[in-house]
């Protein structure tokens, strides 16, 4: 599995993989979840409608993905965020089956896109998705200190200058860009979870945002490494590794946990 | 400390007895003892910090105790007993929650039964008497989450009541009000109380809208607590010895201010504890 | 042919009005359960739970099993896994959901790729997706009929203390409400709801239906019983209004393709809730409201 033509399948993976562990800290603590799920699934849809259309999927994954998380924030400022994710998705989920109904998409390619295909980026493509990657990373250093700040205190921070709204949608941004670039390699349905499981673990074991950033992509480099060896071996689609491989990870790291808890008070029966 | 029997209210309805609580390792509350008879107003004046949450919660069961117990007519108490009601100090309704005050009042009757039984005749007539009774009226049919906090106040108390409880626990129910509406609610609370023949235990950090309505007041500071009437409990004595150092008590202008030195010295610092507040 | 292009699960065995009927069934039972999920804050869990739904059946189609119960099975051990990991609790209760969502899709992969595998079902994993895969058989629909009439039954049984709870936590428990058993049977009645429309009107009409005239009713109504009789209004007209526009896209296109009925069912559900949105934004711009949070503190600790 090392040969040279796995040689995209392992840079594209350890590039995404990073990334994921990076963006998925804030989407854990920042609650957004649900739009993590939700922007890939809108990705899947771009990509449809690219296909329809004749233009690079690409192109449709990028561009989806950015209007879904654009209108994931937008609408959730007139109502609960959670509603505004779901109506978001279901119209993506409903473009995406219209598209594929007037479109022929070749059943494999849909499988790859839904569940990922280690040779899912091609060598010509290696070079976009690490500059994209690294744009996103720097991205979140700049931000940092305002992401963990909005994340955990909005009010403090609306107090203290801080454009919450702004960031808001900077962070939806960069989420989408994140997913586009991910969704080739692990798939749209799974990508969020890359995003969630280890940084959710990362969480658990650390509650030091510089330590639980470092933990979360370690811990995303793991399971993708093991996710591509995985399906290299055993001729399994990528997802069904990263889906597990995150589950157990996550577990893990709870049981871990309720070793050291200190026993809580129980209240009277 | 002293537990003076009150013959206001007729039988005793709550005891607490030698009870101790400790949370992770600190002394929360230590050898507290009272008593609560039918029908009194209580007030539970204390500093923030001073443990009168926790103090609620040993009452309502949330909270085990490492010594003492706690008795409701001589029963051991259960979790959530039926004769206690529990108005919380803020609750925070969605906006959208399509529920009416009428409709929350209501839910203090069947809120927690499983079935298909309708509500009655007679479950309506108790909703109206108990809107009527909390003067709430005018906003009867309004969304809870668009009500004032004076307003919400008056729906839970409400909701509250209407299953007839024995004894009605506040927590801090003044504490997010402007002083008009403090003497209304107060006024409230106590004219309810005599109607509907309930017990009033409400905790407040500031005793002096109360003075005129308390039958007996329990004191808390430094894990402890007095319980008497104002009068027993008020004194430089009682809380000098409560507090572990020097207490002055100044009657001003019918007020009562209670000025807590800092160790030995004279000095105190009203951020340290509001019941110094002048009015 | 036919069949493929339109939700087969609306169609294939079906006469239009078959479709309809047991369309018009789901969209109820989806109005009332939705109706506390949206309240609830549980939007991420209702939607996950039809995607662990739909690994359900997509297992119960490799095993060789009933897909219905794949369906309701998988959902239910979806939810009971949620809980455990802490779905009720607010915080952190879009991690248990996500977790959860997440192996289940690992496990869909999964499913999905040996069927196609080892059968030659074409157009699998889409319409699994998309659609219903599991046309459903007339013999299906009486138990799909039992469990919705199950589910309504259910929620009318704890409808007070799900109420209650769903409006404040605090005052449920200080009523003496179990919050922790009643969340939990309003999640596995969750799970069988939209296990069951998904496996009839597929996943993406499962959420559609479950979020939004809830979400759209809400924004329009006073009273909670007015409330449940609007979103079962509005999901049924989306349906049927959807049904009927599906069929009528047939001959709009030059091609004869005709759109898939999630489609429009979709757009007129987004429809109604842009519409719900402007009525309430031009009510409380004649009779101003005070702002409120909407996130619960609990100083008590009842949690």
């Amino acid at each position: 599995m090392f040969s040279n033509y796995m040689a995209n399948a392992w840079i594209s993976g350890t590039i995404v993989a990073a990334l994921a562990g990076a963006v998925g800290f804030f989407v854990v603590l920042r609650g957004a979840s649900f739009p993590a799920h939700a922007i890939p699934n809108g990705a899947f849809a771009g990509a449809a409608g690219a296909t329809l259309v004749g233009v690079n999927p690409l192109f449709g994954l990028v561009s989806f993905a950015v209007l879904a998380a654009l209108g994931i924030g937008a609408t959730s400022r007139r109502t609960r965020n959670d509603v505004a994710t779901a109506l978001s998705l279901v119209l993506m989920l409903a473009l995406g089956a219209a598209f594929l109904t007037l479109s022929s998409v070749y059943e494999p390619a849909i499988n790859a896109l839904l569940f990922g295909e280690i040779l899912g980026v091609s060598a010509s493509e290696i070079l976009p998705v690490f500059a994209l990657g690294v744009l996103c990373l720097a991205a979140l250093v700049l931000l940092f200190r305002p992401l963990v700040f909005t994340s955990v205190a909005p009010e403090l921070a609306e107090a203290r200058g801080l454009n919450a709204t702004l960031i808001e949608t900077i962070f939806l941004v960069v989420l989408a860009l994140s997913t586009a670039l991910t969704v080739p390699v692990v798939g749209a349905l799974l990508t969020f979870s890359l995003m969630i499981g280890p940084p959710a673990a990362a969480r658990l074991l650390s509650s030091r945002p510089g330590r639980a950033i470092a933990l979360s992509v370690a811990l995303a480099l793991v399971t993708v490494w093991l996710s591509i060896a995985g399906s290299y071996t055993f001729n399994l689609p990528i997802g069904f590794f990263v889906g597990s491989i995150g589950a157990v990870l996550f577990l893990g790291a709870r049981l871990w946990g309720a070793r050291f808890a200190r026993p809580q008070q129980r209240v009277v029966a | 400390m002293s537990d003076e029997r009150k013959n206001a209210g007729g039988g005793e309805l709550l005891r607490v007895e030698d009870v101790d609580v400790a949370i992770e390792g600190r002394e929360i509350l230590s050898d507290v003892n009272f008593r609560i008879d039918q029908g009194e107003f209580t007030g539970l004046i204390g500093a923030n910090g001073s443990g009168k949450t926790t103090l609620f919660r040993v009452i309502l069961g949330l909270q085990t105790v490492a010594r003492g117990r706690v008795t409701i007519r001589g029963e051991a108490l259960q979790r959530l007993n039926r004769s206690i009601g529990y108005v919380p100090q803020k609750v925070l309704f969605d906006p959208d929650m399509p529920i009416r005050s009428r409709d929350l009042v209501a839910l203090g009757i069947d809120g927690n039964r499983l079935g298909f039984k309708r509500r009655t005749r007679a479950d309506h007539q108790a909703v109206e008497e108990m809107l009527h009774a909390v003067d709430a009226q005018d906003f009867a049919d309004r969304k809870v989450g668009g009500l004032s906090g004076g307003e919400q106040q008056r729906v839970l108390i409400a909701h509250a009541l209407v299953s007839r409880p024995e004894l009605l626990l506040l927590d801090e129910p003044l504490s997010n009000l402007d002083p008009g509406s403090v003497q209304e609610i107060i006024g409230l609370l106590h004219q309810v109380a005599r109607q509907q023949r309930v017990a009033i235990f409400l905790s407040a950090h500031e005793m002096n809208p109360l003075l005129s309505v308390m039958d007996r007041v329990v004191y808390i500071a430094n894990a402890r607590v007095a319980s008497g009437t104002t009068d027993e409990v008020v004194r430089p004595d009682v809380l000098s010895a409560l507090y572990g150092h020097h207490v002055d008590v100044l009657r001003v202008h019918g007020r009562v201010m209670v000025v807590v030195g800092e160790e030995s010295g004279q000095s105190f610092t009203a951020a340290n504890h509001p019941e110094l507040v002048v009015e | 042919m036919f069949d493929w292009l339109i939700e087969p699960g609306l169609f294939a065995n079906h006469s239009v009005d078959n479709a309809l009927a047991v369309g018009a069934v789901v969209a109820v039972v989806s109005a009332v359960v939705g109706i506390f999920t949206v309240l609830r804050g549980q939007s991420f869990a209702g939607h996950a739970l039809t995607d662990v739904a739909t690994a359900g059946g997509a297992g119960a189609f490799l095993a060789g099993v009933a897909p219905l119960a794949g369906f309701i099975g998988g959902g239910v051990v979806g939810a009971a896994a949620m809980d455990v990991i802490g779905v009720q609790r607010v915080k952190g209760r879009d991690i248990a959901t996500g977790v959860v969502l997440g192996a289940a899709m690992g496990l869909a992969a999964l499913f999905l790729y040996l069927s196609a595998t080892h059968s030659s079902a074409t157009g699998t994993t889409q319409l699994i997706l998309f659609g219903s895969i599991f046309t459903v058989q007339s013999s299906t629909l009486p138990e799909v009929f039992v469990l919705s009439v199950a589910v309504l039954v259910v929620v009318a049984i704890i409808g007070r203390p799900l109420l209650l709870s769903s409006v404040s936590t605090e005052l449920a428990f200080a009523k003496g409400v179990r919050l922790r058993a009643v969340g939990f049977v309003f999640m596995v009645v969750l799970a069988v709801s939209v296990g069951l429309s998904a496996i009839v009107i597929g996943s993406i009409l499962s959420t559609a239906l479950l979020i939004g005239p809830p979400a759209s009713a809400l924004k329009v109504v006073g009273r909670f019983g007015v409330g449940v009789a609007v979103a079962m209004a509005l999901g049924v007209g989306a349906t049927v209004l959807g049904v009927v526009l599906a069929y009528d896209s047939f001959y709009w296109f030059p091609s004869h393709r005709g759109l898939p009925v999630s489609f429009f069912v979709v757009v007129v559900v987004v429809v109604e809730f842009g519409v719900a949105s402007v009525l309430q934004r031009w009510r409380h711009a004649r009779t101003p409201t005070k702002p409120r949070v909407a996130n619960a503190g609990d100083p008590i600790g009842w949690h």
